[in-house]
């Protein structure tokens, strides 16, 4: 009777551990729950009143960007006079012209590149968050519905590659915490499902409103994987992948986060 | 410029206690965080909040290093008369940043 190489039993035990990259089993649509259900009652308050709520300060500062814009040049408003209700549950999105994903700070940016003869604005700025949180607010309350569909359908399955894809000197990915192991808890803290429908957020550990990049760089951190930079190809990709399996969860954007 | 939300109903009946809200955009850094090379962050924080009902002072707060950022204070004053609420909020360095809102009472 042969032996068996103890090489070819490792590699089949990690086989049975690892799933292969076509079989992603994520998370049940149906027990699909939004980061607000993870917060303490008195945080879910600080969310729902809008005057304690401080990522309102940047839904203001963005109201104000709309309507008015630098140098002369032509303000949001006076193309998008109707508002953008329901717009930002829809993205990431293709942008028919160019043909490249764009999220929803891509995308303002891209307006104001082209529409606007504006500067682009940096990540994680006051202004793009103002922007991107005024935009997002709008469709606070309507459920996130992206297109996976065409286009788009490469960029999905690279965003959930990404998410699927051990990373860091934890060698940990997203599907181990938040489709595995969600509602344990990790440290001090609950882990949630992951779900990107309350960004921008003003995230109570940076005192201040943050983007879905810059939580994500968090976790690639938290795993010590090296961050990717904001507004990576692969980031957008992982974006519209979250937002695909965070359907029907409500916008709440800006939601308070731990 | 720093932002400003506050919550004051238009109208109260003479005598009714009235619940006013003030969020103000400010770092309130502490001064003893360090930054990502090793820095010590100066200290930079709001240390007052006054709110005057027609030029009286009818609720004060002295604010230290560990209030949280962009800070909000909710609290409660009599209509007594028709009148204005001023907010008005001075930090360490003298720079003060106020708001006002209208008040009428029936």
């Amino acid at each position: 009777m042969k032996k068996r190489s103890p090489a070819l039993a490792i590699a089949a035990f990690l086989a049975a551990c690892t799933p292969s990259p076509t079989d992603h089993a994520g998370l049940p649509s149906a027990d699909v729950r939004s980061g607000y259900a993870f917060l303490t009652a008195e945080t879910q308050a600080m969310q729902d009143d809008s005057f304690a709520n401080p990522g309102y300060l940047w839904v203001d500062r963005g109201s104000d960007l709309f309507e008015s814009a630098a140098d002369g040049a032509p303000s949001c408003a006076s193309c998008h006079s109707e508002g953008l209700a329901g717009v930002a549950a829809t993205y990431p999105a293709i942008d028919e012209d160019s043909g490249d994903l764009l999220n929803l700070e891509g995308r303002i940016n891209q307006c104001l590149m082209r529409h606007q003869n504006l500067p682009a604005l940096a990540y994680e700025s006051d202004d793009l968050l103002a922007l991107t949180a005024f935009v997002a607010n709008q469709s606070a309350g309507m459920p996130a519905s992206v297109s996976i569909d065409g286009v788009a359908a490469s960029h999905y399955r690279n965003g959930q590659d990404y998410f699927f894809t051990r990373r860091g000197q934890f060698n940990l990915s997203c599907h181990q915490c938040h489709d595995q192991n969600w509602g344990k808890r990790l440290r001090g803290d609950t882990i949630s499902q992951g779900h990107g429908n309350g960004f921008p957020a003003y995230r109570l550990e940076w005192q201040t409103l943050g983007s879905l990049q810059r939580r994500i760089r968090d976790c690639d951190a938290g795993v010590r994987a090296e961050p990717k930079a904001f507004g990576d190809p692969a980031y957008i990709d992982l974006e519209l992948y979250l937002s695909s399996r965070a359907s029907g969860l409500e916008i709440e954007s800006p939601a308070i986060r731990r | 410029m720093a932002g400003i939300r506050l919550s004051v109903p238009q109208t109260a009946r003479k005598g009714e206690v009235i619940e006013l809200k003030a969020l103000i955009q400010h770092p309130m850094e502490s001064g003893y965080r360090r930054g990502s090379r090793g820095e010590q962050i100066p200290r930079n924080i709001i240390t007052r909040f006054e709110c005057l009902y027609d030029g009286e002072i009818v609720f004060s707060a002295d604010f230290h290093p560990a209030i949280a950022a962009d800070p909000f204070l909710t609290f409660y004053t009599r209509a007594v008369r028709s009148g204005t609420l001023a907010f008005r909020w001075t930090d360490q360095h003298g720079e003060m940043w106020s708001d006002t809102a209208t008040l009428t009472v029936t």
